[in-house]
């Protein structure tokens, strides 16, 4: 890799912005398919309150998104020191804990991507998997999950590379340690608060720049793969 | 054997159908907007009723006064919505397994080939749905809910959505899956065709409510002028015998015991009667012989009454021989001009082009060759 003009510290980042994003979009989308559904198809009440809550990292600031996860996740904080007790995970300061600030901060586009495809399902398909004797959750795996599939593509994609992005709330949450949080945004800016760190950061604006479109031209693909048009996001 | 009772208010909406039905088709007539595929789904299980009891094959699905309701999956009941509702991104061959998988191995008693060959589909098995026609989809659809073994099929408007030509392909493959199967089927539709050839019983619903239950001779048979709904709804159902297809003209003689009845197409001799819908305004009356016009089917008689209300129509019911009532719209003017009363002895013309294919049981089309 010495024909690429990056730096150790450089291909770090590199690495571990990719590492982060991976981890954001994946683990987290279980839930963002989960929670897609209900809010697509179900009817209950404190919809509205679920809603907004999921949509809420979309509007607030992420420097108060990254200090909201710090006094809920940080070692002191009640989940924090939960999970560290029970289960061992440790966020605060971690490549753990800016994944899951960018988990939080690409949620609701996820969700939304979901959402969008299974609101379009027409649900007489489902009503006529029913029909012919599937239960609930074999017409979740067999008819709902599969004709949302554009849209499970199309979370994945937004969340990673919402994740690749994410500055704000990352920084704020987990800091900005090299090796351990310190992502491609965490050290552009980093560049850019020392003389002569402009070449650094342009390299790495324009590593940013190749990874999301790779990411958008693959996802475009597979949607073609699939034999359906992708789906909009508005 | 189903015993349906369900109650349900909505705004602008009130439904309260009560009916008993046992094996054959039995369908549900009506406008649209009357509450027939309310029905529909309420057997289903896809709607719930505010109060009701359905019981299907002697096993209650639905008792609201007894917290019981059976979940769809769990009805065991087939059914075909107006636009087949093929799942979309599975194969034909798929589409025809997926409620057979989801049957009980010991319940299964309708095997797949006989199925994919009563209905003319084994051509079809690889394709997707959205290459299919959309009466090779609605075959498809009839396929994959009889392949659940249901103790109930139910069909809405299953004909609604295709053109002239598809339904009448379709038509056939009903008769033959209701004689071939013998799965007692609830059928709705706004045809009165479609009903007088498939249904053995008919229930009739306006508004949320049933006006109206019998053969389908009693309840689409219009009983007075006043209360026929419009002229062109008023038909008569005659059922005779297959005598012969006459290749050359692709016409089939149908013997019944007034005269012949010629109708268009070909239906296959069989040991069944075969039912002729005849619609009231299609019927010419004649006094003695008529051999100079062009209509071959003729049809003797005698009036039993013509009903008159004063303004421009009579409507004149017909006492053929053998016992068969046929109904014949005429103007007042005619009647009068002509005479005619009851008792008069007369000839009914029906124009053969005017038959309508769809209400002609076992019809098959003849393409011009």
């Amino acid at each position: 890799m010495e024909w690429l003009p990056f730096s150790t510290a450089e291909w770090v980042a590199i690495r571990l912005s990719l590492r982060v994003a991976t981890v954001a979009a994946l683990t987290s989308l279980p839930l963002g398919i989960l929670v897609a559904f209900v809010l697509a198809r179900k009817r209950f009440p404190g919809k509205a309150l679920v809603d907004a809550v999921v949509h809420l990292p979309l509007v607030l600031p992420p420097v108060v998104t990254g200090y909201i996860l710090l006094m809920l996740f940080g070692r002191r904080a009640p989940i924090g020191a939960f999970l560290e007790q029970t289960l061992g995970i440790v966020f605060s300061f971690r490549w753990t804990g800016a994944a899951l600030a960018c988990a939080v901060m690409g949620f609701p586009l996820m969700v939304r991507a979901i959402r969008l495809t299974m609101e379009a399902i027409d649900p007489r398909h489902e009503q006529a998997a029913q029909t012919l004797g599937a239960s609930p959750l074999w017409v979740f795996m067999t008819v709902t999950l599969p004709l949302a599939f554009p849209g499970v593509l199309a979370g994945i994609v937004l969340c990673f590379a919402k994740a690749l992005g994410e500055f704000g709330a990352t920084i704020t949450f987990v800091a900005n340690i090299p090796g351990e949080t310190q992502t491609i945004p965490s050290a552009i800016y980093t560049y850019t608060q020392v003389p002569g760190g402009d070449e650094g950061a342009l390299r790495l604006s324009v590593v940013a720049a190749l990874i999301s479109l790779c990411t958008l031209v693959v996802s475009e693909l597979i949607a073609r793969r699939t034999g359906r048009r992708g789906v909009n996001i508005e | 054997m189903i015993s349906f009772a369900c109650k349900l208010a909505r705004p602008g909406f009130d439904f309260d159908v009560t009916f008993q039905s046992n094996a054959g088709i039995t369908a549900l007539f009506g406008p649209s907007g009357a509450g027939k595929s309310t029905v529909i789904r309420l057997l289903a299980g896809l709607t719930r009723p505010d109060r009701g009891h359905i019981s299907i094959a002697d096993e209650v699905v639905l008792d609201t006064d007894r917290q019981c309701d059976v979940a769809p999956h769990k009805r065991r009941i087939g059914m075909v919505f107006q636009d087949a509702q093929l799942l979309p991104h599975l194969s034909v061959r798929a589409n025809l397994g997926f409620g057979r998988w989801f049957t009980p191995r010991d319940l299964r008693r309708i095997g797949f080939d006989p199925v994919v060959e009563v209905l003319g589909i084994g051509h079809l098995l690889s394709r997707r749905p959205d290459s299919l026609s959309g009466g090779e989809r609605q075959r498809v659809a009839i396929g994959r809910a009889l392949l659940t073994s249901p103790r109930l099929l139910l069909l809405d408007e299953p004909l609604a959505s295709l053109d002239e030509d598809r339904k009448l392909e379709i038509l056939p493959f009903i008769e033959h899956m209701r004689d071939e199967f013998g799965i007692p089927t609830v059928y709705v539709s706004h045809a009165v065709e479609e009903v007088a050839r498939l249904a053995s019983r008919v229930v009739k619903i306006e508004n949320g409510h049933v006006i109206a239950t019998g053969t389908p001779a009693e309840v689409l048979a219009p009983t007075s002028l006043a209360k026929a709904a419009g002229r062109f709804d008023a038909l008569s159902i005659l059922s005779g015998r297959v005598s012969r297809y006459v290749e050359d003209y692709g016409v089939t003689i149908v013997d019944h015991p007034a005269g012949e009845i010629v109708v268009p197409g070909r239906i296959e001799p069989s040991a069944n009667a075969v039912r002729v819908v005849i619609r009231a305004t299609n019927v010419t009356l004649a006094i003695g012989r008529s051999e100079n016009v062009s209509v071959r089917t003729v049809l003797a008689g005698r009036i039993a009454h013509i009903e008159t209300d004063g303004g421009p129509f009579a409507l004149a019911t017909i006492e053929l021989k053998g016992g068969e009532q046929l109904k014949a719209y005429a103007t007042r003017l005619a009647v009068d001009r002509l005479g005619l009363d009851a008792g008069d002895h007369i000839q009914a013309l029906v124009k053969a082009v005017a038959i309508d294919e769809r209400g002609i049981s076992g019809l098959h089309v003849v393409d011009q060759v």
